[in-house]
């Protein structure tokens, strides 16, 4: 492996694994403030991911106001389905939360099925991010995958920025900790809940959204994140966001090289290096003992 | 701390007369063996065997408290090793069991060992991720015909006791149905059942009270690992093929769903759940039932699972208690 192609395999990481974060960080976030063990996930990233391939035609080269308008849709849907279903599951155990997310799996890739079909399809890169920043003649890198990682750093920043440094982070932070000393202090928590809801959904719809052109659309795509999500929010450690950050960055670089070195075996590698983690913090790299 | 409790419970000691019904189930359906025609018998035999992998998962979930949601991994590995060790000239019935369930047992040996240093919603979502892992090594390699999976060219034979046969298959599905029964059913009498169910009401008590509860838990995955790889090893001598889509987590899902359909805690709530699920999944998928719908099975089998979720928390049994009037059938 020359310089130029390494160079490349570590922005592809590095992209890979701010993406994997975006959704993670949604689920953190709809876990570690509602205590939902939420199956579903996976699921909205599917459809951030199927918003693309649909309103892509639709906006043509405006991009960006394409994610704008499927982020709104995304968080309109999350806002109702927290009001119409997910309300419903805070006082069950996580048994019945997972046997009811789980079936919401099932109705959504059934609902994809018969809306958009099963085949795979590829979303068009726009017209101003086509093309690869060349430098020199060492490598070249596409300019969308740039822009996918950029788009996630600045994301990355404003959540941090929202939950540790404005009001209503403040109140989320308090909400996770304690809900009803929070209620009592005249917060509308449950409207509170639905608005952190929604924008996990918009964040992992946005994680779709903005992975569609670079992976193809298809339809195990939900569940395959979910799982590589779990995987890192256990390296991670419970409950932080730091830690879901440096487990993503990590999970995107062994799942990148994995494939370049070990194409055969590039589906465990990941695993391999969650069972190193447990192995020896089996409170995650940035937990906290239970 | 939660503060000590005045008594601890033992494990709802089963009712006198409690085996009437699964003992008189089991008999019925060993007299009607012969008497059924090849669907009929097609479908007991597949219910059996989920049963079997359900009870396996009620182990854990139900006595134990531990609720994995990778399952399917040890009844993959059960399949996948029946066929991979038989070779072309079929492998010798009691061989492959003892391998089948060996293989299951040490690969939970391993996921256990390392899942069980996790808790609550961590313990979901790492066994989910361990069954993955081993959904992509057989996906994912050549090792089993990867995605397609492989074909078992000569059931397990030792003897007179040929799989090949149809009612040497059936009855020896309901004798290892009639094993996990009694066996689970043992286990929840016995000392070691009864610390997995102080484990499950208060793992803090028990720890304080001297019980080593990583090693009767990781024992309790170890057990349930080998049984569901004995479903494993069952299902691929019922279908003669295996492919990674068992070790899927809706398989997983699905039977842990069965559990939970059932009504926990009791050893027939899984069976039930068993037999009830694969029934709704047979009707959703039957044109003459559902018409259109039927192609779109997921769809509905979605919505019931939502909506049972949400009415009957307890379960199937739990129904059948609230309906009969003494509160307890």
């Amino acid at each position: 492996m020359d310089f130029g192609t390494f160079l490349v395999q570590c922005l592809n990481s590095v992209q890979y694994g701010l993406l994997l974060f975006l959704v993670a960080s949604g689920l953190t976030l709809i876990f570690g403030i509602m205590g939902v063990i939420n199956l579903a996930h996976g699921s909205f990233y599917m459809i951030g991911a199927y918003l693309a391939f649909s309103l892509a035609p639709l906006f043509g080269d405006q991009f960006l106001l394409m994610l704008v308008a499927g982020v709104v849709l995304a968080a309109i849907f999350g806002y109702v389905l927290e009001w119409a279903f997910f309300s419903y599951l805070y006082q069950r155990d996580h048994l019945q939360q997972v046997l009811m997310t789980y079936g919401l799996i099932l109705v959504f890739e059934e609902l994809r099925s018969i809306f958009v079909g099963n085949d795979v399809h590829g979303v068009k890169v726009p017209a101003w991010l086509d093309g690869s920043f060349a430098l020199g003649n060492v490598m070249s890198y596409p300019w969308y995958r740039l822009f996918a990682s950029a788009a996630c750093i600045v994301l990355a920043a404003g959540l941090y920025y929202v939950v540790n440094r404005t009001r209503l982070g403040m109140m989320i932070r308090a909400g996770a900790s304690n809900r009803d000393m929070v209620r009592g202090l005249g917060i509308d928590v449950k409207r509170l809940y639905r608005i952190v809801f929604a924008a996990g959904v918009a964040l992992a719809a946005l994680a779709g959204m903005i992975a569609a052109p670079m992976s193809s659309v298809y339809p195990n795509m939900g569940a395959s994140v979910l799982i590589i999500c779990f995987v890192l929010v256990v390296i991670g450690g419970i409950g932080s966001i730091t830690g879901a950050l440096v487990a993503s960055l990590l999970v995107g670089f062994v799942d990148t090289f994995g494939k370049v070195f070990f194409a055969d075996l590039a589906g465990i590698g990941i695993y391999l290096l969650m069972a190193i983690v447990l192995i020896w913090k089996p409170e995650g790299l940035m937990g906290r003992r239970p | 701390m939660s503060p000590v409790v005045a008594s601890v419970s033992a494990p709802s000691s089963p009712r006198r007369g409690a085996f009437v019904v699964p003992v008189g189930c089991a008999i019925a359906l060993a007299v009607a063996g012969p008497l059924l025609g090849n669907y009929a018998s097609d479908f007991i035999v597949k219910v059996m065997i989920l049963s079997i992998f359900a009870l396996s998962l009620e182990l854990l979930v139900g006595m134990t408290g531990l609720v994995s949601l990778g399952h399917a991994a040890f009844y993959g590995i059960g399949a996948y090793v029946t066929v991979l060790a038989s070779g072309n000239e079929g492998g010798n019935f009691a061989v492959l069991l003892v391998l089948s369930m060996g293989a299951a047992a040490l690969y939970a040996l391993f996921v256990g060992a390392l899942s069980l240093r996790t808790r609550g919603v961590y313990f979901i979502m790492v066994t989910l991720a361990f069954a993955q892992m081993a959904f992509f090594v057989f996906h994912d390699t050549k090792v089993g015909g990867g995605s397609d999976g492989i074909y078992l060219y000569v059931r397990p034979a030792l003897g007179a006791l040929d799989m090949e046969n149809r009612s040497v298959l059936f009855y020896v599905v309901l004798a290892s149905l009639v094993f996990t029964y009694g066996l689970l059913a043992l286990v929840r009498r016995s000392r070691f059942g009864a610390a997995l169910a102080g484990i499950r009401v208060n793992e803090q008590r028990m720890r304080a009270a001297g019980f080593p509860v990583y090693g009767y838990k990781l024992a309790a995955f170890v057990l349930a690992g080998a049984l569901a790889g004995l479903a494993g090893f069952l299902l691929a001598s019922r279908d003669g093929v295996v492919n990674p889509e068992l070790m899927a987590w809706h398989n997983s899902g699905e039977v842990l769903l069965m559990v939970i359909l059932g009504g926990l805690g009791h050893l027939r709530g899984a069976v039930i759940g068993a037999v009830a699920f694969t029934l709704l999944k047979e009707i959703f998928s039957t044109h003459a039932v559902m018409g259109p719908l039927a192609d779109h099975w997921q769809l509905t089998l979605g919505i019931a699972i939502i909506v049972f979720v949400a009415l009957l928390p307890k379960g199937l049994i739990g129904l059948v208690q609230r309906l009969s009037p003494k509160g307890g059938a």
